[in-house]
């Protein structure tokens, strides 16, 4: 009886052992993908991606991408995250070195409500008020008194990918303001908050 | 039992959704939308072939008192590899459904047919048995998600032909319990007839 368990769970440990070492390479592949998919979306044409860094703003430490043609930077790609209705909501923030917006897109996975908050994936109202926003704007859902509209019924989404926005424009500015040598934190040493 | 009938009676005499009424938690939580409902189905499908099949291989020399946990261990593999082939392949379907993989190891319908099923009949029917079982559960599920998805977002499949939102109550929690109640009237009187 006890052998007979013992017999089944060894097979299955080693079937599952096979199938892991088949799949383990496709399952990063697909998540190294879907990351670069969401950094070139958020970030114009014409540079090539720099090494990822940290870059600490308000106590959390953001992850960044400087995207840059030659020697100057075109863009920085930043992931901010805050907390939504369903729990995380990780968004990758393209920005200009000047601060403002050029495109935004919420990362997988994500457990907002389907129909309310997950419509911050694709609802064009509430995304393309983010496309080339002014470092000027306020950043903040015009319920709170900011320039954004929320999306309908999905305030507690809309306040949370505002923040995480506002967060990666604030790590930009940091970045843009001092040499980058100094803002940056080697993502070696330092644990990366996700 | 005709082979053709072991495979219909999934749809209609056994229906898991609306007849044996199993499997609740993720007909509920997952028809959101038609394309959801569709991917929760055949994810529990390919569990419910696969193991259907190993269980009817190994029951007759399991011993009764360990059966339950053999047929776990089976049934868990095989959400486990199912996990990591969506992981791999179909990562957008793996994030939407997300949780409700691994919960299919404490599926009612799979372990249900184990039980009732596959440990008594040959390996040729059991697995006729998972298919019919597996795809009257895709249809209901999409079926369910159809509804939910038409009333919710205006939409059917993401082609979306009513501009604005639907009645969004029919995507949370509230609108899967009427769908589903009211489909399972519907479902009942006609299959009466």
């Amino acid at each position: 009886m006890a052998l007979c368990l013992t017999l089944v769970c060894l097979f299955c440990s080693a079937v599952l052992a096979g199938v892991y070492a088949l799949t383990a390479e496709p399952i990063a592949e697909a998540e190294r993908l879907a990351q670069e998919n969401a950094i070139k979306a958020v970030l114009p044409e014409g540079g090539s991606l720099c090494d990822p860094a940290g870059v600490e703003v308000d106590g959390a430490i953001l992850t960044y991408y400087r995207y840059a043609a030659g020697d100057s930077t075109i863009a920085y790609a930043v992931k901010a995250s805050s907390i939504g209705f369903g729990g995380p909501l990780n968004v990758m923030v393209g920005v200009l070195p000047d601060g403002t917006v050029y495109n935004t897109t919420v990362l997988m996975p994500m457990s907002e409500t389907p129909g309310l908050g997950a419509k911050c994936q694709n609802d064009e109202a509430f995304l393309s008020q983010f496309r080339g926003l002014s470092p000027l704007s306020v950043l903040k859902v015009r319920n709170d008194g900011g320039d954004i509209d929320a999306i309908t019924a999905s305030t507690i989404t809309s306040r949370a990918y505002v923040k995480a926005v506002s967060q990666a424009v604030a790590a930009v500015k940091l970045l843009a303001a001092e040499p980058a040598a100094d803002a940056a934190i080697d993502l070696n040493n330092e644990e990366v908050q996700q | 039992m005709s082979k053709w009938s072991l495979i219909s009676k999934g749809f209609f005499k056994e229906n898991p959704t609306f007849v044996l009424v199993l499997g609740m938690c993720p007909t509920l939580a997952t028809t959101t939308s038609a394309i959801n409902g569709l991917e929760m189905g055949l994810a529990t499908l390919f569990v419910l072939v696969l193991s259907n099949i190993v269980i009817s291989l190994i029951a007759p020399v399991v011993p009764d008192k360990v059966h339950i946990p053999v047929y776990i261990v089976v049934i868990a593999t095989f959400v486990t590899v199912l996990q990591f082939v969506m992981q791999a392949y179909t990562p957008d379907a793996y994030q939407t459904l997300g949780l409700f993989i691994p919960l299919i190891v404490v599926n009612c319908i799979v372990l249900g047919r184990a039980e009732a099923f596959a440990s008594k009949n040959g390996v040729w029917d059991s697995a006729l048995d998972g298919i019919g079982i597996g795809l009257g559960f895709t249809l209901s599920l999409t079926a369910i998600g159809i509804v939910r998805e038409i009333l919710g977002s205006g939409s059917v499949f993401g082609w979306k032909f009513l501009a604005g939102d639907g009645i969004l109550a029919f995507v949370m929690a509230p609108g899967a319990f009427l769908v589903l109640g009211y489909m399972m009237v519907l479902f009942n009187k006609l299959a009466k007839k």
